[in-house]
């Protein structure tokens, strides 16, 4: 038997207030917030906001937490052999280290034991509907929203809750993006994309062609050149690749030493080169292009392994992809390869479908939002996306970070609501602002920050919240 | 920002964390003792574990690095020690009550900026500064003095206990005494202040009015600190939790956790 109060289990018979536009009733869960997914981002937002004093609602599509991170999701991009690639105090919650006798880039599977401590340590499992999606969220009068839900895959009637705010935390790396090329549909081997990749032996064998640098094809390429009979890995431009170890220590602690110091970017870069030269050596005499930008300006790549594997002759560079033929794919030096199996690591792009795009004010629709802080979304005071960001280090303590602004930011809008509208005004005059210095404008560096000026750039905001108690 | 706990982070070394739970779980927070400078898990092992999760309560006590069983830490600092806490507290089942005795409560403090504690008692709590260091080195010249040099810091008996615990016990406790890290004691004088709380966890403060080591102004300031008054018990030595009385200051814990105490309200 339940009651009104269990885990803020909404009762529509009690609390009836209103009906959707469907004519449908809403249960008003008065100064609830509602948390779109329990990934990471969506447990640290339940965490704080109940550290804050707020009843939370958390809608979870999958039966566990751990979002991406939990690879018996749907959606999980995690395959069999997935580490970090920031090591750990990159990774963990601020206040909620990883244990310390774990090495310094742990197996998935290990983060997703850890996501479960959290949950658990926290007591945040009471608060998370399970088998949940989101069906419609739609702002409504007073900065409130109404959330309508129902079992996934569309099963059982749909509810619809009134909540005093709402945290979008339903991932970014889920929705695949597909690149368009001429005779794809032709093409008679097999396709995929790195979302399906789950593990090693679905290379076992094959012909295996890799299409495209994030740290997922990297990763694969590497594995295939271990798998496969033959390995092409097919990148547009020269990447840097960094090793995951310098001087013996994880490469981004031994890189966050010089920005705690705020040596400047040029300098470095310099030193960034300077080491690569050291420990990795010239590119171009393993085939790989020359990098056409500096260190620092694309998502970096961490992966000690994969010019080795170059230098093995396990994986063979080749450059972009022109056009497919059914037995073959050309490339654009007039090469023609024939791989049996194409695996596209092309990345992935948000997608907010339960969402009117104009309310992030993405206008276009093209999935690229507009807000503050990658997390405030201008004239709508009560609404935040966490985790919507893709940092040169782990996400979480980002998020982290922007949920604890979140739920100060919503107490202040009871204490002090003059000090409220002044920061609302803030998020629409700065909406967009970037956080990352000069990088590539593609849509893989949409989200892009540099971790050490976007928690500056937090931190200002909070202080700033602090001072307006 | 926390530059340096990214590019820096405190080396591991092995923990020693004594427990004992209630025969039945009753649900309720788990407590993490913290011994202070010298002491390690074994002081609270004594009475206060067993007598905690008689009451319900799964009690755990830490030794701090170089202390008691843990692994060697001659180098240690406050924020190795603070790390060790929260290392120690994120590793329990659920959100954990930290209990800080002696410079233990100052690694507390440390922790609590780093770890949202469901509560925190601070026991006798030597925050340090000079005015402490001045009543200690009146007190106990001889076994204070060397410690400004780098050397270790020796505790008479006669500050640690009440004249009530029998001569032999309070000998074989404080032959047990062990050192802290030369840094960490140095930190005692010059250290900065802990960092608020997060998650603004309730603080209860306790001490004795007699303790020959932490004055009743220095519990008060402490107390206000978190905004409360401190729970004296007069005729106590510094080690409460090993003294001839252990049970009092124990019990009125369990009895203030009991209530479940609000939120200080405080940033």
């Amino acid at each position: 038997m339940s009651t009104s109060t269990d885990h803020g289990r909404p009762d529509p018979e009690a609390s009836t207030l209103a009906l959707t536009r469907d004519g449908r009733p809403v249960s008003d869960r008065g100064d609830t917030v509602c948390v779109v997914g329990a990934g990471a981002s969506g447990l640290t937002a339940i965490k704080n906001l109940k550290e804050h004093g707020f009843g939370v609602d958390c809608y979870e599509r999958e039966t566990g937490v751990g979002g991406a991170w939990n690879w018996r999701h749907d959606r999980s991009p995690v395959y069999a052999s997935t580490h970090l690639i920031s090591s750990r105090p990159f990774t963990q919650f601020p206040d909620f280290p990883m244990p310390d006798d774990w090495p310094d880039y742990p197996h998935h599977s290990r983060l997703l034991s850890y996501f479960e401590r959290y949950a658990d340590h926290f007591d945040l499992r009471g608060h998370i509907w399970f088998g949940t999606e989101v069906v419609r969220v739609e702002p409504v009068a007073g900065d409130r929203w109404d959330v309508t839900t129902r079992s996934t895959g569309g099963y059982g009637p749909e509810r619809t809750s009134r909540y005093a705010a709402v945290v979008i935390a339903n991932g970014h790396n889920w929705s695949p993006k597909l690149p368009r090329y001429e005779g794809l549909e032709e093409f008679r081997g097999e396709v995929m994309h790195a979302s399906s990749y789950k593990d090693p032996a679905q290379l076992r064998g094959k012909r295996v062609l890799v299409v495209g640098a994030g740290n997922t094809g990297c990763d694969i390429a590497v594995e295939a050149a271990q798998q496969a009979s033959r390995c092409w890995h097919s990148t547009r431009r020269g990447y840097w690749y960094a090793p995951k170890y310098v001087l013996g220590r994880p490469a981004d602690q031994v890189n966050d030493a010089l920005l705690a110091l705020r040596v400047p970017l040029r300098v470095r870069q310099w030193l960034y080169h300077w080491t690569l030269r050291l420990t990795v050596g010239d590119l171009t005499r393993f085939g790989l292009p020359k990098p056409d930008h500096r260190v620092y300006e694309t998502h970096p790549i961490a992966n000690s392994q994969l010019v080795y594997y170059v230098g093995h002759g396990g994986i063979a560079p080749v450059p972009d992809v022109v056009r497919f033929h059914p037995y073959a794919v050309e490339l654009s030096d007039g090469r023609e390869i024939d791989p049996d199996l194409v695996v596209f690591a092309t990345g992935y792009l948000p997608r907010f479908e339960f969402l009117d795009p104009k309310v992030l004010g993405d206008d276009a629709g093209e999935g690229r939002p507009k807000l503050w802080l990658n997390a405030f979304v201008p004239g709508r005071p009560t609404l935040a996306v966490a985790g919507l960001v893709q940092p040169d280090s782990g996400i979480f303590p980002l998020s982290h970070w922007q949920s604890v602004l979140f739920a100060r930011l919503l107490r202040l809008r009871v204490t002090r609501p003059d000090r409220a509208a002044a920061f609302a005004a803030r998020v629409s005059a700065k909406a967009g602002e970037r956080y990352a210095g000069p990088v590539k404008d593609s849509s893989r560096h949409w989200f892009e920050v540099g971790h050490a000026d976007y928690l500056r750039a937090v931190q200002r905001a909070l202080l700033d919240l602090e001072a307006s108690r | 920002m926390r530059g340096r706990e990214w590019a820096r982070p405190v080396r591991p070394v092995r923990r020693e964390v004594l427990g004992a739970t209630p025969e039945v779980e009753q649900g309720r927070p788990p407590l993490l003792f913290v011994p202070g400078f010298g002491h390690g898990a074994w002081a609270f092992a004594e009475h206060w574990l067993g007598h905690a999760a008689s009451r319900g309560f799964p009690a755990y006590a830490l030794s701090l690095r170089g202390h008691g069983d843990s692994g060697p830490a001659p180098e240690a600092t406050l924020r190795a020690y603070a790390h060790d806490v929260t290392q120690a507290a994120a590793g329990l089942p659920r959100q954990a009550v930290l209990v800080g005795h002696g410079a233990g409560a100052l690694v507390v403090a440390h922790a609590l900026a780093r770890y949202p504690a469901r509560a925190a008692v601070l026991v006798a709590p030597v925050f340090g500064g000079w005015a402490t260091f001045g009543a200690a080195l009146r007190r106990n010249p001889v076994g204070t003095l060397p410690a400004v040099f780098g050397g270790p810091l020796r505790l008479h008996r006669r500050q640690l206990f009440s004249r009530e615990l029998p001569e032999a016990e309070a000998r074989g406790y404080a032959g047990r005494l062990g050192r802290a890290g030369r840094r960490a004691q140095w930190q005692l004088l010059t250290g900065r202040a802990a960092e608020p709380a997060v998650g603004d966890p309730p603080v209860l403060v306790l001490g004795s009015p007699d303790d020959r080591i932490v004055p009743s102004s220095a519990l008060t300031r402490a107390a206000r600190r978190y905004g409360s008054a401190p729970l004296l018990f007069p005729g106590m030595g510094h080690d409460m939790m090993l003294d001839a009385r252990w049970r009092e200051p124990v019990d009125a814990i369990l009895d203030w956790l009991e209530k479940d105490p609000a939120p200080t309200g405080r940033p």
